[in-house]
């Protein structure tokens, strides 16, 4: 266990073996994104009241699945690199922190072009609607806060600590539509529980909320190997590397 | 098939802006953040590369005065 955590440690060894895994989870985003987004759009019934602009959820869901699941991911990394000073951790917490930003920007924009036609208004200042936003300005702040320090360490830290503490925002956002009366219906959609929606409907937004998680891990495999590469740069194997790849 | 022509699949019951703007947006955010993503690790390797060079530079001209000696004696002969 500990000769595993260990491994954990050194960047040399998760530079090696994510560049295995990278390719296969590529590959399945790609093709579940693909059949997602065809399914989802040209196969997928109307729905009965709110006809074919329900088929936004296929992005507006999978999106805010995701802005949240990252921002979770990051609260987690920073704690990781907190208690045990694992680097791999914290450059993983950096480069989360971008995506989930933009899937939040996602789920807020899809949700607004969405309401136009369902709810006769793009914005509400509503219980979910509020806490998503809140949610993007933790993800900025973040951000922020990382580049605000001169040394990298505390500017880590800073962001390690940011992230734990706004991880009270996500259960708040995911209860916001059970505690407060709001617009936003509830949940309509569990990867655990019975689903309220048809088979036909149902099956292209998991396909699309898999695709999206896949992306994800793949895009922070391949970002965090960049984030290495930026701070190990004076590091003997980088350059050798880099010499192999020539 | 949800749709019986490709016309009616563009127009999408009337709501085509919203459907396809929300996901023309996000598709194409997606596929700039993977662009990026490219980008960024060519450049960073790029400049590892070039940082290797010039390291490679600075210690074969530590040993260019044994070079330049060897070939002044040549053009001596």
């Amino acid at each position: 266990m500990w000769a595993f955590i260990n491994k954990l440690r050194s960047p040399k060894w998760f530079y090696s073996i994510s560049a295995k895994l990278q390719p296969w989870f590529w590959a399945a985003a790609a093709l579940l994104l693909l059949v997602g987004t065809v399914w989802g759009l040209a196969f997928a019934p109307a729905d009965y009241q709110q006809g074919n602009s329900f088929r936004i959820i296929y992005v507006h869901v999978p999106a805010a699945f995701l802005a949240q699941s990252i921002f979770v991911s990051m609260a987690i990394s920073g704690l990781v690199f907190m208690v045990w000073k694992i680097k791999v951790a914290d450059m993983a917490a950096t480069v989360m922190a971008p995506l989930g930003a933009a899937m939040t920007f996602v789920a807020l924009f899809s949700g607004a072009v969405w309401g136009v036609p369902t709810w006769g208004t793009w914005w509400m200042w509503d219980a979910r609607l509020t806490s998503m936003l809140i949610l993007l300005f933790l993800y900025l702040g973040v951000i922020a806060l990382r580049g605000a320090f001169n040394s990298r360490d505390s500017g880590s830290r800073a962001a390690s600590v940011l992230a734990m503490v706004g991880v009270i925002n996500i259960p708040i956002i995911k209860y916001s539509v059970d505690w407060w009366y709001t617009l936003h219906q509830p949940a309509s959609f569990t990867i655990t529980g019975r689903s309220a929606m048809p088979m036909e409907m149902w099956a292209p937004l998991l396909i699309m909320v898999l695709g999206f998680y896949c992306f994800f891990i793949a895009l922070t495999l391949m970002r965090t190997r960049s984030e290495i590469l930026r701070r190990e740069t004076n590091k003997r194997w980088v350059q050798e590397l880099v010499e192999e790849v020539r | 098939m949800a749709f019986s022509s490709l016309n009616e699949f563009f127009a999408m019951g009337g709501h085509g802006l919203y459907v396809w703007g929300a996901w023309g947006i996000t598709a194409l955010l997606m596929l700039v953040i993977v662009w990026h993503a490219r980008q960024e690790r060519s450049q960073l390797l790029k400049s590892v590369k070039r940082r290797v060079r010039r390291q490679n530079a600075h210690s074969q001209s530590t040993q260019v005065p044994v070079n330049s000696a060897q070939r002044d004696v040549r053009n001596d002969a």
